[in-house]
Formats: C-alpha cells, structure tokens, sequence
C-alpha cells in the first residue's frame, strides 16, 4: 500500500505502508543507531516525533518481548529505507510489520532516508505528517503537507502527561523487571540496599534494571509527584527520569526538584538533566536536528576519558546559562554541548546522555554506582 | 596527550611482497601511517621489499630499504639508521613476526628501539594461541574447546577430548597457513604435521568445530588514555568453516539484536586492554551460536589487518592513519575526524548504506587443487560494493569482481541433480552463492537451504526476494515498454526502477529482455531512472561531509556536484587477481598525484578495498564503484571529465576502451584503435610489417581442425592461447599434435569470434622486457630488463635484471632502436611495454602493450624516475621535454626482480612454469653486484640461498655440458653434490665427487628421502620435454613444501650459484633508494 510522509516544508516522499495504516503527524527525527530499533520504538522520549532511523535495512531480527523499553512503541510513526519482511534471530517472536501493526504505528518503507537526514540537517527538524491510503486508495500530499503545517510542534507542550504512569508502582513488582538478556549480575530485590523514588517523565525499563542491579529497590511515581510526597517515603536518593519534549512546560516537576535539592541524592538522566538544570536556575534550548544515535563521543573531565554514548534529545541545557553552584562534568565532543553536571555542594548530579544504553553502547554504566556511592554518603 | 618529542626517527616495516593473505591492504596501510607520521614532522625509515607499493616511493619516507624483511636485513637497518622506535604494527603479519623476533633476539635492545603501537608481551599474548586462551579465560569469555599442541604426540593426546571434525590452527602464521579442519585420524596427523613445520614456534592450537555457527568481527581501536572505540562490525554470510578472508562479508553486522551487539562490543573492548594493545587498531573475530546467541571469542590481531583496510574503506575511518597516530602519542579527541573535520575522531562510526565484500579467487590457475573453502584462506583479491540495500550491494559487487558475472546471475550447472546440487551447498566453494540461486530457483525452502549452507536465512531471504523479483520481471514485465519506453506507463516504471533498486545491471535486464544492453541503458535514460551518488562520511549524514567520496544506489536524491575545473578521470584495476594486482594500482595512484601537481581535478573510480587508489584523499574525488560499462559511463555521465585514463589500471579498463569510446568518453593517451592494432595478431603483423620487425613465425586459428596444420608448419614446440588474455591466462607450451588437440578440446573454445593463437616457440631464447615512455614525438626507454629465465616462462613469473648483465651493446642498441619504431608506429602516449626474445641474435617481437605494464614500478624505482607519473602528465598535454625526461637513465647498480608463488596454498596444484603466470607478486633486490642483487632478491622471496651443505643436481640431457661448470663452482665453494644417474655420470667424468641418488621409481634413497631426512639444501632440476613429468612436479613440490631454493633453468641455476659465491665473499650490505638515486 502507497504512504506518504509530508513534511512542513512541503517535501513529499512517497512509499509503501507497513505496520499500520491510517495518518498520524509529529515532529520528524532521525536516530542513527544501526542496532536497537525495537528500543527505540519504546523509548517513551520519542512520543510525539515520527523517527526514520538512517540505517537502512530495519526489521532484520525481528521484535521480541524482552527488548522494550516502556509498555510498548512510542513513536508517532516509524520511516525505513527498507523493511525486512524476514526475521531472523533466536530472541525473535514477531516480524516487526506485525509488532507495529498491532501497536497501531504507521511504518512507511522504500523512500530516500538519507535525503530526508541531509533535509533535517540542514534545515532543522520540522514537523510531517505520515498518511497511507485510504479504502478508495486516496492520498493527497498537499493536504498532508498543510496538515503537518498546521501541528503545533513540541515546544511548549507537556507530552510527560502522555507518557508517565498514572499511578505509583513497585518496579520489583512489574511484569517487565524480570525479562530482558542482561548481563547476569541482576541483584534480587531483597538484597536491595537503597530506596530510590524515580520519578517517571516516561522512564526507560532498562534504566530501572539498570537500578535494580546496582541494589535500588525502585519505587516509581507519577511525573506531578509532589517534593513533599517523595519525601514521605523516606527515599535514600530519587532519580530524575527521561522523558519526551520540551522541558519548559513542566513547571511542576521543575518546582519537586528544587523542594528536593539538598535533601535527599539526586541522579538524572536526559529530560531529568533538563529539569535539573531549570532547577538550578538554567536556561534550556532546541537544538537544530537533536542528538539521536549510539555512537556520540561525551568527555568526562574527572578521567579525561572519552565515553561513546547512547542519546535521544532535541532539547538542550544551555551551558552558558548554568549558575557556579554546579560543575560541568561531561560535554559531548561533537558539538560542545552541556552532557552532565554536578552540584558543588548538594548530592546532585545529571547526564544529557543515557547511560543506561538499550539502545547503545554501556560506557557509561559507572553512573548508577557513582548513584549509589552518593546514597551511601549520604 | 600530545605527540611524543623523544622520538625522532621511526622505523615502519612493510609487508613484502604480495602474497595470498596479505596483500595490497598493507601498502594502503603503511602509506598512511608515513604520510602520517611524516606530516607530524618524524623522520621515517621504511624497510619493504616490494618495489611496486607506494610506500616505497622514495618521497613517503625519509629513507627507503628496498631490502629483504627478514630479522637479519632488518637489523642491519637498525644498525646504520638508530631509528628510536618501530612501528610493528602496519606491515602485517610479517612485519609483526620480524618484530618480535628483533625483540625477543635482543636486537632493539641493544640498538634502544622501542616497540610502539604494541609491545613485546601484547604481541605474544595476542598471537601465542595458549597466552591467548588463558587471557580470555581470565576475563570471563567463552573460547571454543581447544588445546595447544606441540608434537604429533601432543595433538594425538588432545584428539580425544576435541573430537572430529578439528579446527586446526598454527600459531603466528598469516592468513591460517596450514590450518585446516580435520574430519578423520588420516587427515588430521597429516595437517598436524604440516601445521607444525609451517608455525614458526611450532605451535597448533586444535580446537572443537562450530562450524555453521554464524562469524563476526569487531574493527577496535584504542589510545594511550585507554579510550576504546569500535569503527567497524562486520558479519560473515559464510558461517564459521570458512576463513573470512574467503568469505562475502557484510557490514555492518545484520542480525544482531542491539543487546548482542553490545555484548560483542563489551567483549571487544575487555579483550584489547586484557591482551595490552597500547595502541592502534585490532581485529577480533567471534562466533555466534544461532540457536542460543552463545557468543565465544575466535581469534585477534594485534595489528592493522585486511579487516581493518575493509573497515575503513567501508565507513571512511582511515584506521592506519589513526594508528599511527595513537602510536606517536595522541589521544583519540585530539585527532580530527578528516570527513566532516568539525568533529574527533573519537567516537564509533555510522553507516547508512550496506557494505558487501566478496572474495575473488584463482583456481583456475592451479588445477589439481582442492578447490574446497576452508579455514585457510585462498582468495587473491577481493572486490567491495556499497549499496542501498544487501540486495543492491550484492549485485554491484558480484559484478565488480570481473569473473563474468553480471550480478546474481545463473550459474550455468543450474540443471545439475539434486544430490549434486546438496553437496555444492553443503560444501563450501567458489560457486556456492550461484548454486544457491539454483537451489532457489527449483523451490528450495529457505530452511533446507539454511539447512545445507547455515547461511543466515536473513541473507538467503535476500537472494529469494532477487530471484521472485526476477521471476516477476520475466513475466510482468511489458513488452511495448521495453521497446518505446512509455512514461505513463507507471507499473513498468516502477517496476524497472525497482529492478535497479534491487541492484540489477543493464546488462542483467538486457539478458531478462533480450535486448542488447545499450537498449536498457536508453530505457533508463529516457524514463528517467539515473543512478544517484552519495556520499561515504562515518556519520550517516548526521554531519556535513568535506571529503568527496561517493557510492551509486538507486534513491531519489544525488548528493554529488561536479564541479566546472579541468578534471581527468582514472579507471582503476579492481579485484587484484593474478597478472593484475598492485603494480596497477601504484600506476592509478601515480596518475592521481602527478594530474593533481598540474591543476587537473582527479576521478578514481575503483573497486578494490585493499589499495591506496581507493583512498578517499588520493584523488580528488573517489568512486567506490564497479568497473563495468555501464558503472563507468554513470559516472562519466555525471562528471564529464575531459578525459578518462585507461591506461593504468590493467586489462580491467582497457576492455572498456571500446565501449566507452563508441558511447562518446574522451580516452586519453594512445588511443582505443592502436591499442586494438597492437592486440589484434592481423593489424600487428601490419604494424610489424610496416616497420621491418620480426615476429616468431605464427598463425590464428579459429577450430581445432585449423590449429593442427597451422603447429605443423610452425614445427613443435609451439606457444597457444586465446587472444585478448592478461597474465597469460590459459597459455601453454605445447609439444606435440597430441597434446594440441587436449588443449583444443578442454583447455579453450576457439571460434571466430574467439580465436586461438598459435606461435612457434622459439626454444633457449633470452627474454627481454622493455618499458618506455612516449609523447607522440620522442620515446624514452624507462628500462630494459633482461629474464634470467629463458623465453616462455611468462614474464611475471621471471626473475629479471636491470640494466642488463649479459646483453652487448649492439644487442641494447637494436632493442632500443624496434622501441622507438614501435611506438611511432602505434602512436603511443603515454607508456608502453614490449617484450622481446632473442635468439641467434636475432631480435623478434614477442608482444607489445601500449599501457602500463606489470613492470612500471620496479623500473621507476630502479631508475630513480616515476614513469607512471610522467605518462600521466603527458597524456594530459605536457611534452617529454617539458617534463625534462628525453634522455635514458642506466643505473650503475643492478636491480633484480623475483617472483612469489602461492603454490604453498595449493598442494597437487601443477607448479610448474610456463606461459601462464601464476605468481602473486614480486620483490626487488638492489645492489652495486648483480649477484648479491640476486641473492637479496632471493632472500626475499623467503629462500636463503644456502652457504654450504648438499646441493642436487638432475637435469635434461640438453643442459648436461652447462651444467658442469655450475656443478665445478659448487664443489669449489664446498658444496657436496647429490645427483641422479645421468647427471651424476657427467660429473664424474668431469672430475667431481657425486653421491648417487635413484631416480623416482628406479630404487631407494631417492631424492625424496633426502628432502624428508632435510638432507638437501640447494635444488637444480631442468625439466625434460615430457608434459606428464610427474617425478619433476613432485620435486618442485617437495621442495616448496620443505622451503628449499629450487632452479628450474640453466640461467636461474647460474646466477643462483653467482649469488651464492657472492655471499660468501662477504656480508650484504644494505643501503636506501634515496642514497641509490643520488
């Protein structure tokens, strides 16, 4: 089936429909991981963007229970060069037509993924609308180009409240806490050693495994949590979720973060990074085209080493912006901008990036111990 | 951390000559790693003793070692230079090999060298098979069930806990040399015995199979501040069982789930700095249960590999240049990342296209082999395409190899039974991608092929999808379209655009349309189905790329534009085979450099991973593409350069000339009809004619029934082949009407079209190689070289001298004197080569190539002057004399250049030589005696003439009186002779000691027992008439097997003897271009 993806500018690439069928717009991003599709479909900080991923042949191993990331695909529609109809890997349980199919995501194939890259690039993400044909095989392209004009974009909009829990849960008590291919040293939550609240702007799965094997027993709560609330549970330390968007619109959680600082350890990750840096009294920016890979090189001042990283962000705390309660720990080697902080005084510290991988590399992971290091402390 | 100031002088080691596992890859390697190391202001000192790399011309190091790697060459290079350190890790296996043993002998020691890159002990951790297992064990990876082996005794005992089928590989040895996989008692003691003699520490590691599990490999990297990146991943279509060098690989890798990949990743990263590589680049090798994911570690290299020169031609990473980089002190973030150059060359690169390597091999040069793939590698060059898609790079490189496949095409044993077609995919061979398609075609399930091959059944539902596609073109496709090209015609618009989607060429369609291929080609054109160009830039577009190097894929966006300068286009060699390799190469990189000084932008357009052409800043810009018409005139179309070179890069191009001049391309230098004139045996005998020169007498004959009077009035021995060959290809001497009509009958199909040519062979002739160069006005000879083998061994398999050693004078005179007539007569511009026989003082023409010939480097370099270079400039425009060449340079000195055979990878291969060339590659001795010149070039081929000891001899009864006098100076210099009935009788008539040996069949000891008890030092054989020489063949054999020097001819006896006398009065010396060219 014909489908087409419009973008605000009014560049059209047509191709044929996999997944589901129907019409959807976002904000159109490119991720240039080569491995981790299935991670990427279900990281929650993707709602609202139509991702197409730069490596062209996607759906060769398949779809499998254990490589979600949240409670199943985020995106708003999904863009390959060329979709593998055959699934071939020991994990694999379904073809990802299938997976996408009956998660309702639109999938196009077969268009010019690198000339829709180079057109982001250059002229900075923008907004598209992704359509299939219809039941009389209509589909006008000018229409989905207005449509996509006509978006309000994700600057200014809260989409945590889309993706966040509803309500409070144990992740020791989660069906998904078990599953995954992990490297074997899982602790068992009764052996936890520290209670972490993590707050959940549309946390990743693996960022709580990641917790739970560094000895966290987890309790996760909604984005509108109050300071006061997180507090009542006596937490050792609260963790800062990822999440989708703009990070301005979210006064409320800006406002838990300052009530917490100073009061228990903080540790957060990309969105979590942002609200922080607002916290702190800093400023945040779009960037042009995001951060959206596997492979970007993050400096870490104290080692002086370089870390390959994991990173899905359009949003950016502004380095220059940052008060000289805080240190700069990490910054990305491309482009200069701000990848961690550190608070001179407080138990507080951030990453832009995403250590906890799934997708992508695990340089990073010494950041959950340098968490627990701090609950120790403190 | 910045550059290291306590060094001054590096010493870097090159690979040697071109052998099978090692290749041009380490000329592209070490040329990066001196420009390098040069640019950051050290001063380099270079020791290879392959003179047709680029990294022995004389400007890439400070001084050049044309001299043989072996440690005690190298040492003496030590000695007179001091170099501060040594770089190991570039030249391959060899130089790594020699490296250590510099180190474990004391050697940089003493002189203060300091090992960088890798050290002594992550070297031996690395590559001892036992060190290596203890340290994956240690780290927590899985390694295949294996045990070390010492002795026979040793592998016997471990048999039993392996179990059949063994893996059996020898420690330190290149390419797996010698391993194998044994499947029975028989087989396995046989290959423990062979495995045992070939590793130099004589060490096997013999390890349980998992054939069939699937293979990957990580490309790593790593600096001082132990910072790891991984730039390439790479799977092999080919399971385990096959050596990776002989397997298609693909990268990235494509059936990996992320966390697998990661898991691979987190294992690479633990094994560099486990093993200590300090750093620079490695190659780890893993292998994957498919039905559990169970990851287990295969093997590493310490070192920059074939891998690594794939892995940065496949994602536009220069690994070498890095290396050497992190050698002298850098840190990874301080490197720029030359493609987008606004970010380091810290972080992992990302591809957006697919990358498809195949191997290309030679079997057919050494019939009697077992042509089965197995864990030691017999490929001689490989071809890479970059694609959209699998299917679309498959296709571009199954063309690229130039084997006379046009894509995924039909092998021609399609109909072959079914038990037969199981067994060709069960067993793996050069065929079996074909068989595959068969196995398709007749409705083989994906999983009973998956059950033959254990090709990943993601891969075989790739070729499925081709073949339904195909399928559905034949049917679906419209006749009327395909005559008028209807553009509203959309359902065959798409369709033919999806065909070239899925990689089809014109020439495929033509076959699938019945429509000659410039038909397609117009269809395409006329509905607007171009090909598209992208750009090769590490970070899948993520950043702006600044270096220009491109690949076609069928898309909708074509990134390139050309620019309006004055530009000339170079058409490379692709896949080296034998009788095309790397001189080819340094011929289009010479072209690329010498256009660039005069203003010209250069196009390289090639599709050999492994050289230095293919460089993304040797030209100007490059494209990664195939070398067909249709490829070539996409880009011709797309570029429109003022002129295309032909010229340079082999056959390969030249087979285009044609072609691309009727579709309007301006070939520069002498043109595509004087080439044909000189290629053509009728227009040549005119051009002959013309000017007055000899010929052997000849005939063309069109059948068998043509060829029997045409030999008979020739008179036996005769010369055939087919006409239009390179490398002598399917050329025999042939010597009597029996053996004519075998040759007829098997070897060829003569038909008009393909006409088979017949010259007399002119027995005992002297050889002689002329390369000139010519500007239309005036001819300069680059060099006559004169064989030491006599007419009839093919030039590439000669050893030859330059100047000539025994030619006078007037010899010279008349052979420079048919040089300058031939090249008015053909109206050369640019190079040309001419090869000569002498015989009776008579002069005859044996051949003529108005092109670069094989021997343009070796002449370059013993002249001191770059021919190749030259000729490029003047088939742009410049004169002879404004280049200020017009006059001859003849050395003082002598430069000898010997042949390396593969014949080691081919037990039951014939290795006997004759017209059809089957060596890999050469090296060059230099030295002020044309005997120690010999002995260098000798030793570096890898046979140590011998000093003393026994020396056998046994020739045909033609050569008994020449012999005498070398047997004399044998005995003279303390050789004891061994020698069979007939000869040894001369010898004692001429007053020499001789112990009698049986001939083969005629009583024991024979010589065969000698070679065994390693009684035998030197070898001098001479064939008789006979083809069937069975006794001789095992001889040649035996002798490789066991590393002996053997002379097959008078000559190479004599200087061998020469050398060898030379040696003994006094050590070699060794001495760099740069003091040779003064």
């Amino acid at each position: 089936m014909k489908a087409i993806l419009a973008l605000a500018d009014g560049t059209v690439f047509e191709g044929q429909q996999f997944g589901a069928t129907g019409e959807t717009v976002g904000e159109v991003v490119f991720n240039t991981s080569m491995t981790g599709y299935q991670e990427v479909l279900t990281d929650p900080s993707y709602n609202g963007q139509i991702v197409t991923m730069t490596y062209p042949l996607i759906g060769n191993y398949g779809c499998n229970e254990a490589d979600i990331e949240s409670i199943g695909p985020q995106v708003e529609g999904f863009v390959v060069r060329e979709y593998s109809a055959y699934h071939s890997n020991w994990r694999s349980k379904w073809s990802l037509d299938t997976y996408l199919a009956e998660n309702d995501i639109i999938g196009i194939q077969n268009i010019d993924t690198r000339a829709l890259t180079r057109r982001l690039r250059v002229h900075g993400v923008m907004n598209g609308c992704l359509a299939t044909e219809d039941v009389d095989g209509n589909l006008d392209a000018a229409s989905l180009v207005e449509k996509a004009q006509a978006w309000h974009g994700l600057v200014g909009w809260d989409l945590v409240q889309r993706v966040t829990c509803p309500n409070p849960y144990a992740w020791n008590q989660h069906p998904s806490s078990s599953a995954g291919l992990q490297s074997g040293n899982s602790t068992p939550s009764e052996n936890a050693k520290y209670r972490v609240v993590a707050m959940d702007f549309g946390i990743k799965y693996n960022i709580l495994r990641q917790l739970t094997e560094h000895g966290c027993e987890v309790q996760v709560v909604p984005a509108k949590t109050t300071a006061e609330e997180i507090l009542a549970a006596e937490p050792d330390g609260v963790f800062l979720s990822n999440g989708p968007g703009d990070p301005m619109p979210l006064d409320y959680a800006i406002k838990t973060v300052q009530e917490l600082l100073g009061k228990k350890p903080v540790f957060g990750i990309c969105l979590g990074h942002q609200l922080l840096g607002l916290a702190l009294g800093g400023e945040t920016y779009k960037l042009k085209f995001g951060h959206r890979g596997a492979n970007q090189p993050v400096k870490h001042f104290e080692t002086d080493q370089v870390e390959i990283t994991s990173q899905n962000h359009g949003f950016c705390v502004d380095i220059d912006s940052l008060p000289n309660t805080v240190d700069i720990t990490h910054i990305n080697l491309n482009d200069d901008t701000l990848e961690g902080i550190q608070h001179r005084e407080y138990p507080v510290f951030s990453v832009q990036y995403h250590p906890e991988a799934s997708p992508g590399p695990h340089d990073a992971s010494y950041l959950f111990s340098r968490f627990t290091q701090m609950m120790e402390k403190n | 951390m910045p550059k290291r100031t306590d060094i001054e002088k590096i010493l870097i080691i090159g690979s040697g000559a071109i052998i099978i596992g090692q290749a041009c890859e380490f000329d592209y390697s070490g040329t990066q790693a001196c420009k390098a190391l040069k640019e950051e202001g050290y001063q380099i000192v270079l020791v290879n003793s392959n003179p047709a790399t680029i990294m022995t011309d004389p400007d890439f190091a400070d001084r050049t070692y044309v001299e043989p790697i072996t440690a005690d060459t190298v040492e003496l290079v030590i000695e007179k230079e001091r170099p501060h350190a040594l770089l190991p890790t570039l030249g391959g296996q060899t130089a790594l090999n020699v490296s250590v043993k510099l180190a474990e002998s004391g050697v940089l020691g003493k002189y203060n060298v300091e090992l960088i890159g890798a050290k002594l002990p992550a070297i031996q951790k690395a590559e001892d098979r036992a060190l290596f297992k203890q340290a994956m064990e240690k780290i927590g990876l899985s390694v295949p069930t294996s045990g070390i082996a010492h002795s026979l005794q040793d592998a016997i005992a471990l048999i039993d806990q392996i179990g059949f089928p063994a893996i059996i590989r020898p420690a330190f040895t290149l390419g797996g040399t010698g391993g194998g996989i044994a499947y029975n008692i028989e087989e396995y003691q046989k290959m423990v015995t062979t495995g045992l003699a070939l590793s130099p520490i004589n060490e096997l590691l013999i390890e349980e199979s998992i054939i069939g599990w699937k293979e990957f490999e990580l490309e790593v990297m790593r600096d001082g501040a132990d910072n790891v990146v991984i730039i390439c991943s790479i799977e092999n279509v080919d399971p385990m069982g096959v050596h990776t060098g002989d397997s298609i690989t693909v990268a990235p890798i494509q059936t990996l789930t992320d966390k697998e990949y990661q898991e691979m990743r987190d294992s690479a990263i633990k094994i560099i700095r486990e093993i200590g590589v300090d750093t620079g680049g490695s190659n780890i090798q893993f292998a994957v249960d498919p039905k559990t994911g169970k990851q287990v570690v295969i093997e590493m290299n310490p070192r920059v590999s074939r891998s690594s020169a794939l892995a940065s031609k496949a994602t536009g990473f220069p690994i070498a240049k890095i290396a050497a980089k992190l050698a002298v002190g850098y840190n990874l973030d301080e490197i720029p990342n030359d493609i987008t150059a606004e970010t380091p060359a810290c972080f992992e690169p990302t591809i957006d296209y697919v990358v498809v390597k195949i191997p290309r091999w030679a079997f057919e040069k050494f019939q009697g082999t077992d042509e089965t793939l197995t864990t030691q590698m017999k490929s001689v060059g490989e071809a890479m395409s970059i694609g959209g898609t699998f299917k679309e790079a498959l296709q571009k490189g199954l063309r690229s190899l130039e084997t006379g496949w046009f894509g995924f095409d039909n092998h021609p044993l399609e109909k072959i039974p079914i038990s037969e077609l199981s067994s060709k995919l069960t067993i793996p061979n050069v065929e079996r991608l074909f068989y595959i398609k068969s196995a398709l075609k007749r409705g083989m399930s994906i999983d009973e092929i998956y059950g033959y091959t254990h090709i990943d059944p993601f891969f075989l539902y790739n070729l499925q999808e081709i073949v339904d596609f195909e399928n559905n073109l034949e049917v679906s496709m419209d006749r009327p379209f395909i005559e008028n090209g209807d553009q509203t015609d959309s359902k065959s618009v798409s369709l033919l655009r999806q065909a070239k989607q899925f990689g089809f060429s014109d020439r495929q369609l033509s076959d699938i349309f019945d429509v000659p291929e410039n038909q397609v080609r117009e269809l395409r054109k006329k509905i607007g189905i171009e090909a598209t160009y992208k750009t090769v830039d590490t970070c899948a577009a993520e950043f702006e790329a600044e270096t220009p190097y491109y690949y076609s894929t069928c898309s909708s966006e074509d990134e390139v534009r050309p620019t309006d300068k004055e530009k000339i286009m170079i058409l490379g060699g692709g896949p080296n085979r034998i009788g095309q390799g790397i001189e080819f190469d340094y011929c289009c990189v010479h072209a690329a450099m010498a256009l660039k000084t005069d203003g010209f932008e250069t196009i390289m357009v090639n599709s050999n991973p492994e050289t230095v052409s293919t460089d993304y800043d040797t030209s100007d810009r490059l494209y990664f593409e195939p070398l067909t018409c249709e490829d070539v005139l996409n880009i011709y179309d797309k570029e429109k350069p003022n002129g295309v070179i032909v010229q340079f890069g082999g056959q390969t191009p030249l087979n285009l000339a044609n072609a691309l001049q009727e579709a309007g391309v301006p070939i520069i230098g002498t043109s595509p009809e004087d080439i044909s004139r000189s290629e053509n045996r009728q227009l040549f005998k005119e051009v002959l004619d013309e000017i007055d020169l000899m010929q052997p007498p000849n005939g063309t004959a069109t059948s068998s029934e043509e060829a029997v009077p045409i030999a008979a009035s020739l008179g036996y021995p005769v010369i055939v082949r087919p006409s239009f060959v390179l490398g002598g290809r399917a050329m025999q001497i042939v010597y009597d009407e029996k053996l004519l009509q075998e040759y007829m009958d098997s070897a060829v199909q003569a038909s008009p079209e393909h006409p088979v040519l017949i010259d007399k062979y002119l027995e005992e002739a002297i050889e002689v190689d002329v390369d000139a160069i010519s500007d239309g006005q005036i001819t300069v000879i680059g060099g006559i070289m004169e064989h030491i083998e006599e007419a009839g061994v093919h030039s590439g398999d000669s050893d030859c001298v330059l100047p000539p050693y025994t030619l006078v004078d007037e010899q010279i005179d008349q052979l420079k004197e048919c040089t300058y007539a031939l090249a008015k007569a053909l109206n050369v511009c640019g190079l040309m080569n001419v090869q000569y026989a002498i015989k009776n003082d008579e002069i005859y023409v044996l051949e003529v190539n108005p092109r670069a010939s094989r021997t343009v480097p070796f002449v370059s370099k013993a002249i001191g002057v770059p021919l190749a270079k030259l000729a490029a400039r003047v088939m742009a425009g410049k004169t002879l004399k404004e280049l200020n060449f017009t006059n001859e340079i003849v050395p003082e000195y002598f430069s000898v250049k010997a042949p390396v055979f593969p014949f080691n990878r081919f037990p039951g291969a014939n290795s006997r030589l004759g017209p059809e060339m089957k060596s890999t590659g050469e090296v060059m001795g230099i030295d002020t005696d044309v005997s120690r010149a010999f002995a260098k070039a000798q030793k570096a081929c890898g046979y140590t003439l011998p000093l003393k000891g026994n020396a056998f001899i046994s020739v045909r009864n033609k050569d008994k009186r020449a012999v005498i006098f070398i047997a004399k100076k044998l005995t003279d210099m303390g050789f004891d002779l061994i020698a069979t009935h007939g000869t040894a009788k001369v010898l004692l008539r001429n007053g020499m000691d001789v112990e009698l040996v049986y001939s083969i069949g005629k009583g024991r000891p024979t010589i065969h027992d000698y070679i065994k008890n390693h009684a035998v030092d030197l070898i001098i054989n001479t064939p008789t008439g006979d083809l069937h020489r069975t006794n001789e063949l095992l001889i040649r054999q035996m002798a490789i097997e066991h590393d002996i020097p053997i002379f097959s001819t008078i000559p190479g006896a004599a200087a061998a003897v020469n050398a060898i006398d030379a040696l003994q009065r006094g050590e070699i010396s060794v001495s760099p271009l740069q003091d040779y060219h003064k």
